[in-house]
C-alpha cells in the first residue's frame, strides 16, 4: 500500500502542499466568497419575506377600506330607508287630514243641502195647502154656487191631507 | 494503470511520484510537486471555478449561482440545525472541507487512465492527506472547547445524571472516545476511497486479463466483471458525496460538542 510504505518519503510534499491548497480555499472561498454568496441568499430572504409582509399589509388595508365601505353603504342605505318612510308617513298624514277635510265640507254642503231641500220640501207643502183650499173654494163654488170661506176650505183640505 | 509483464498492479493508482521526475527539497523536506500536489491544485481551480459562477450575485439567481447557492445552504443549514446560531463562524471552514473532499473524490473518479500515461489521483485516498484534515478538525475543536469554557470543557466526558461512583470510569471512556475521534474522521474516508479504487481496478484487471485470455474466458470473467464496475462506479460515485457529508458532518457535531458541550 503506497499510501503507508511511502509516508515517510512523501508526507512533506503532501502536507506542504495540503496546506497550500486547503488554506486558499479556506481563506479565499470559505472566508472570501461563502459569506458573500450566503448574504445574497438571505438578502434575497429578507426581500421576499419584506414583499410578503408588504403584501399582506396591503392585503389588511384593502379589507378595512372593503369594510369601511360596505359599513358606510349600510349606513346610508339605511338613512335613506328612513327617509324614505319618514316622507311615506308623513304624505300619508297629510293626505288623511286632506281627506278628511274634505269629508267635513262634504258633509257640511251635504247638511246644508239637505236642510235646503226639507225648508224646499216645507215651503212646498205649505204652498199646497194654500193651493188646494183655494182650489176647493173654486171648485165648490162652481159646483153648488155657494160661497166658502177660506178658513173652512183650508181646515177641510187640513183634514183631508192629514187623513190623507 | 501499470501493466508491467501483464501484471495489473491495483496499488498503482495510488503511487506518489514527483511530476517530470524532479524533487524539490527545502531545509531537508522533500516538498516536491507530485501528482497529488498537482489534483490538490487541480481540485482548487474546480471549487475556484465553479463558486465564481455564485459570485454574481443576482437577485434572480441564474442556474448556475442556484447550483453554488445549493451548496452553501446546504453547508449553512447543516451548521445551523447541529450547532444553532453560534456555529455561523464555523460555516466557512466546514464549507472548505465539505467541498475540497467532495472534489477531491470526484476528480478521483475521473476516467482518465484512457489518457496513456496519466490515471487519476485520488488526494482523499491518502491517510496523510485526511489525517491532516481529521488533526485540522480536531485542533480547531480542542482550541474552541478550551478556550470557550476553559477546564469545565473536560464535562463534556461526564454525561449528565451519571452515578457518582461511576464518573471515573465513564470519564475513562467517554475521554477514549474523544481522543479516538481524529483517527476514526481520517481513517473513515481514507480506507472508503482505498477500498473502493482498489475494487474498481481490480475488477479491471479482470477484465483486461479475460479479454487477454481468449473468447470463452472474456464471456465468462469479463463481461461479469464489467457489469459489476459499472454498479460500484456508480455506487462509488454515492460514496463520494456521502463520505464528504460524513466528514462535514461529524465535524460539525465535534464542533457542536466544544461550542454547546452536552
Amino acid at each position: 500500500m503506497p499510501q503507508i510504505a511511502q509516508i515517510a518519503a512523501t508526507y512533506a510534499s503532501q502536507i506542504f502542499w495540503l496546506l497550500i491548497v486547503f488554506g486558499v480555499i479556506f481563506f479565499g472561498i470559505g472566508y472570501g466568497m461563502f459569506p458573500k454568496i450566503q448574504g445574497t441568499v438571505e438578502l434575497r430572504d429578507r426581500k421576499i419575506a419584506d414583499d410578503l409582509a408588504a403584501a399582506e399589509a396591503a392585503r389588511k388595508a384593502a379589507d378595512m377600506t372593503e369594510e369601511a365601505y360596505r359599513a358606510k353603504m349600510d349606513a346610508a342605505r339605511s338613512e335613506a330607508q328612513q327617509a324614505a318612510q319618514a316622507a311615506k308617513a308623513k304624505a300619508a298624514a297629510e293626505t288623511e287630514q286632506r281627506v278628511k277635510a274634505a269629508n267635513a265640507e262634504l258633509s257640511a254642503q251635504a247638511d246644508a243641502a239637505n236642510a235646503r231641500i226639507a225648508a224646499a220640501q216645507a215651503e212646498a207643502l205649505a204652498g199646497i195647502e194654500d193651493v188646494a183650499a183655494e182650489a176647493a173654494q173654486e171648485i165648490v163654488a162652481r159646483v153648488s154656487g155657494a160661497a166658502v170661506d177660506r178658513a173652512a176650505a183650508a181646515q177641510a183640505v187640513k183634514a183631508a191631507l192629514a187623513n190623507g | 494503470m501499470a501493466a508491467e509483464g501483464g501484471k495489473i498492479d491495483p496499488m498503482h493508482q495510488f503511487l506518489v511520484e514527483p511530476l517530470f521526475g524532479k524533487h524539490l527539497i527545502v531545509g531537508g523536506y522533500d516538498i516536491s510537486f507530485t501528482n497529488s500536489a498537482l489534483f490538490m491544485v487541480l481540485t482548487l481551480a474546480c471549487i475556484w471555478a465553479f463558486m465564481m459562477g455564485g459570485m454574481k450575485r443576482a437577485l434572480i439567481p441564474g442556474r448556475w449561482q442556484a447550483a453554488v447557492e445549493g451548496f452553501t445552504g446546504f453547508v449553512a443549514n447543516m451548521m445551523e440545525t447541529n450547532i444553532g446560531p453560534k456555529g455561523k463562524a464555523f460555516t466557512p471552514y466546514v464549507f472548505s472541507l465539505f467541498m475540497f473532499i467532495l472534489v477531491a473524490n470526484l476528480i478521483g473518479m475521473l476516467p482518465l487512465g484512457i489518457v496513456p500515461g496519466w490515471h487519476a489521483f485520488t488526494v482523499t485516498s491518502h491517510l496523510t492527506v485526511t489525517g491532516v484534515l481529521a488533526i485540522i478538525s480536531f485542533s480547531i475543536v480542542l482550541v474552541v472547547g478550551f478556550a470557550r469554557h476553559g477546564f469545565h470543557f473536560f464535562s463534556l466526558f461526564v454525561p449528565h445524571g451519571t452515578p457518582g461512583y461511576m464518573i471515573p470510569l465513564i470519564f475513562l471512556i467517554e475521554l477514549f472516545s474523544f481522543l479516538i475521534r481524529p483517527f476514526s474522521l481520517g481513517l473513515r474516508l481514507f480506507v472508503a476511497m482505498t477500498a473502493g479504487h482498489i475494487l474498481l481496478k481490480v475488477l479491471a484487471g479482470f477484465v483486461i486479463n479475460g479479454i487477454n485470455a481468449g473468447p470463452g474466458i472474456a464471456a465468462i470473467v469479463s463481461i461479469p466483471s464489467f457489469i459489476l464496475m459499472i454498479g460500484i462506479t456508480l455506487l462509488e460515485l454515492l460514496v463520494c458525496a456521502i463520505q464528504a457529508y460524513v466528514f462535514a458532518l461529524l465535524t460539525s457535531l465535534y464542533l457542536n460538542d466544544a461550542i454547546n458541550l452536552h
